[in-house]
C-alpha cells in the first residue's frame, strides 16, 4: 500500500508555545487512521496544517507525492482533501439541496467558473449526485429545509455528505461524533464503516475510544505536539506510554 | 417542512408580472399623483441601480458605501460620448456601462481584499476620493462645480456640427427624441432597461453563480475548504453591480444630458443602501419597491409646503389648525427626510426583511386563512 499522506518533521510554534514538535505521521491509502491524544495535544492544529489553514515553521507535508506547503486551501481541496470540522461548517441560511450543490459544482467546475445563466437546480448530473449523497446520510427527505434548522447530528451528517460528494481521496474528520447521543454515534460509526468499505482513506481525530477502536486500522497518539506512539489498535491499547500520557494510568 | 416553490415557471410568472406592472405605471400611478415622466424615469433608473446593488449586498453580503461613484462615472462617460460622437443614446450607454465596469473592476480589486466593515469603509473612501477628484482635480474632464454640460461647440463627429444659431440637439434613440410622447418615451426607454436588468438578476440569482454568492454570504470558510476560490466570485459580483450602477448613471444622462459630481457623493451611495433595506435585502423585487418608495417620498413629500397643510387643516379651529400644520410641516417640504427616517426605523424594527417581508406575512396570513376556510 502506498502512502497517501506523509508528514515529516513538522514543527509549529505560536509565540513561545510549541504546538507541534517534530511530528512524523504517514497515512496509507485505503486505511482509516485515527489520531488520538489528550486535549491540547495539537490534533486539530495538525489537521489545520494539512488543509492549508496554518503552515508549519519547518517540516514537510506531502499528499500523493506533492508538497502541500504554500498551496492555497482551495487548491488543496481540489487536489482531493476534504475536511469535516469539529463544529459543522455548513451554509446555515441555505437549503440542504443548495448546501449540496455548492461542493458538487466546485468538484465539477473547479475553483472558479462564471456560470451566470444555467439554473443550478436544473442540472441533472448535480441533482442526481445530491440525491445520492443526501440519501447516504438519510437527509434526502429534508432537502428543502434550511440547513440552520437541523439538529446537531443532522448538521454533522450534512457536512459529511457535502465532503463525500466531492469524492475526496483523503477525508479528514475532526471529532465526528462529539456531542452526539449514543444511538447517533453508533449510526455514524456504521456510516463511516460503509464509507471506509468503499476504499476511502480517512484520518480521524476522536476522543471517544468506542469510535476509535470500532473504526481505526492504525492509530497515532499525539501528546504535547509530538507523536509518542504509532501502531495497530491492539498495540496502542496495551502500550504503557499511551496510558501514561493520555489516560493517566486508567484502564482503556 | 417547507417545500421549495421556486421553479423556472414561477420565475417566469414573476418576470411577466413585473413587466406588466412597470409598463402600466403611467396608468396605475395616476391616483398617487406620480404618473409624470420625470418621476417614473427616476423609479426605473433607481430601481435598476438598486437591483444591481442587491446582487452585491443582498446576495453576496458585501455592503458597499461607494456605489454612487459608478453612477457618476457612467454619467460622465455618457455625456462625453454625446459631446464627442453622437446624440444617439445607444453608443453612449454602451460606452458608459463599459467604463463603469472597468472602474468597478479596479475599485473592487482593491476593496475586496477586506471584508465586513473594512470593506464598507474602503468603498466609502474610494468613492469620496472619486467625488473629490471629479469636483476639483479632474476639472478638465468633469468641469468640476458646474458639472459636465453639452454645448453647441461640441464636436459630435458622427452627427456633424450644429448649424449657426441652432440650439443643442436633443438626445435621441435613432431619431426618436427622449422627450417624445410627452416625455413617456424617455420613461419607456428606461423601463426597458429596468425590465431587462430585472430578468438578468433573476437568472443570476438562480444560476450556479448565484449559489456561490449565497455560499460566500453564509460561510466563506466552508467555501474555501470546498475548493472554491472566492475572490473572483466576489469580484464578478462587484463588477456586475458596478455595471448596473453605471447603466443607471448612463440613463440619467440620457434623459437629462448633464453630469455633476454630486451624483457621486456618499449620500447618494447611502440612499441605495436604504432602498435595498427598505424593500427587502436579497429579494428580487424588494430593491425596486424600496427605490420607488424613496423616490416617491422625495418628490411628493418634499413638494408639500406649509400653506398646503394650513389649507388641509382649515376645518379645525384656527389656532389648533395652525399648530398641527406647523408640526406636520416639519415632516414635509425640506423635512421629508424626517418622514423617510421614521419610515425606515419602523421597517427595520418591525419588518427586518423590509417591505417584502410585510408582503410575505400578509400573503401567508391570507393563504393560511383561505386554507382554513376550505377545510370547513
Amino acid at each position: 500500500m502506498s502512502n497517501i499522506l506523509e508528514i515529516s518533521g513538522v514543527n509549529l510554534s505560536f509565540g513561545g508555545l510549541k504546538a507541534l514538535d517534530d511530528v512524523n505521521l504517514t497515512v496509507k491509502a485505503g486505511t482509516v487512521h485515527a489520531i488520538i491524544g489528550p486535549n491540547g495535544a495539537g490534533k486539530s492544529t495538525l489537521l489545520n496544517n494539512i488543509i492549508g489553514k496554518l503552515s508549519p515553521d519547518t517540516g514537510s507535508i506531502m499528499f500523493n507525492g506533492q508538497s502541500m506547503l504554500g498551496v492555497q486551501p482551495h487548491q488543496i481541496n481540489q487536489l482531493g482533501i476534504s475536511r469535516v470540522f469539529q463544529t459543522p461548517e455548513i451554509y446555515t441560511d441555505l437549503t440542504l439541496l443548495e448546501n449540496m450543490m455548492i461542493p458538487l459544482l466546485a468538484h465539477r467546475d473547479g475553483a472558479f467558473k462564471l456560470n451566470l445563466w444555467s439554473r443550478g437546480d436544473q442540472q441533472a448530473d448535480i441533482l442526481e449526485k445530491a440525491h445520492h449523497f443526501l440519501d447516504d446520510v438519510n437527509l434526502w427527505e429534508k432537502r428543502d429545509a434550511i440547513a440552520g434548522s437541523l439538529s446537531r447530528g443532522d448538521k454533522r451528517r450534512l457536512e459529511l455528505a457535502m465532503c463525500l460528494s466531492q469524492e475526496p481521496k483523503l477525508l479528514l474528520l475532526d471529532e465526528p461524533t462529539a456531542g452526539m447521543a449514543r444511538a447517533d454515534t453508533n449510526n455514524t460509526i456504521d456510516l463511516l464503516k460503509t464509507i471506509a468499505g468503499r476504499g476511502l482513506t480517512m484520518a480521524i481525530i476522536e476522543h471517544d475510544m468506542h469510535v476509535v477502536f470500532s473504526l481505526a486500522e492504525r492509530i497515532s497518539v499525539l501528546a504535547q505536539g509530538h507523536v509518542i506512539v504509532e501502531g495497530l489498535p491492539e498495540e496502542i491499547k496495551g502500550d504503557p506510554r499511551v496510558k501514561e500520557a493520555y489516560l493517566g494510568g486508567a484502564e482503556v | 417542512m417547507a417545500k421549495s416553490t421556486v421553479t423556472p415557471r414561477s420565475d417566469l410568472t414573476l418576470f411577466l408580472g413585473f413587466t406588466l406592472v412597470v409598463l402600466a405605471m403611467p396608468i396605475w400611478l395616476q391616483p398617487f399623483g406620480a404618473a409624470y415622466p420625470d418621476l417614473m424615469q427616476k423609479f426605473a433608473i433607481f430601481g435598476l441601480f438598486a437591483i444591481g446593488f442587491n446582487i452585491l449586498f443582498g446576495q453576496t453580503g458585501y455592503l458597499s458605501f461607494g456605489h454612487a461613484a459608478f453612477i457618476g462615472v457612467g454619467s460622465y462617460a455618457t455625456v462625453w460620448i454625446f459631446k464627442l460622437m453622437t446624440m444617439n443614446v445607444i453608443p453612449a450607454i454602451i460606452f458608459g456601462t463599459l467604463v463603469a465596469g472597468i472602474f468597478s473592476l479596479v475599485i473592487g480589486f482593491i476593496c475586496l481584499r477586506r471584508t465586513g466593515i473594512y470593506f464598507s469603509i474602503l468603498t466609502l473612501a474610494l468613492a469620496q476620493m472619486s467625488y473629490n477628484l471629479a469636483y476639483s482635480v479632474l476639472t478638465p474632464i468633469t468641469q468640476g462645480e458646474t458639472g459636465l454640460q453639452l454645448s453647441t461647440k461640441d464636436m459630435r463627429l458622427l452627427d456633424g456640427a450644429v448649424a449657426d444659431g441652432a440650439g443643442i440637439p436633443p438626445t435621441n434613440f435613432f431619431g426618436i427624441e427622449m422627450s417624445a410622447w410627452d416625455g413617456l418615451f424617455g420613461f419607456y426607454f428606461c423601463a426597458f432597461f429596468l425590465i431587462v436588468g430585472f430578468y438578468i438578476s433573476i437568472r443570476i440569482t438562480r444560476s450556479s453563480f448565484g449559489s456561490m454568492l449565497r455560499g460566500i454570504k453564509t460561510n466563506q470558510t466552508r467555501m474555501m475548504y470546498t475548493g472554491l476560490n472566492t475572490r473572483p466570485y466576489k469580484l464578478a459580483a462587484f463588477v456586475i453591480s458596478g455595471m448596473y450602477a453605471g447603466l443607471a448613471g448612463c440613463l440619467m444622462a440620457a434623459v437629462d444630458p448633464l453630469a455633476g459630481a454630486e451624483r457621486m457623493q456618499w449620500t447618494a451611495s447611502g440612499e441605495v443602501v436604504l432602498m435595498t433595506i427598505l424593500g427587502g435585502i436579497g429579494t428580487l423585487v424588494g430593491p425596486v419597491i424600496g427605490a420607488a418608495v424613496i423616490k416617491y417620498a422625495e418628490n411628493i413629500f418634499s413638494a408639500i409646503d406649509k400653506s398646503v397643510l394650513v389649507d388641509l387643516f382649515s376645518f379645525l379651529p384656527d389656532t389648533l389648525g395652525t399648530f398641527i400644520a406647523s408640526v406636520v410641516s416639519l415632516f414635509v417640504g425640506k423635512g421629508w427626510h424626517l418622514t423617510l427616517g421614521l419610515l425606515f426605523m419602523l421597517v427595520v424594527i418591525f419588518l427586518p426583511g423590509g417591505i417584502m417581508e410585510g408582503v410575505e406575512r400578509i400573503k401567508r396570513r391570507f393563504f393560511v386563512k383561505s386554507r382554513a376556510d376550505s377545510a370547513e
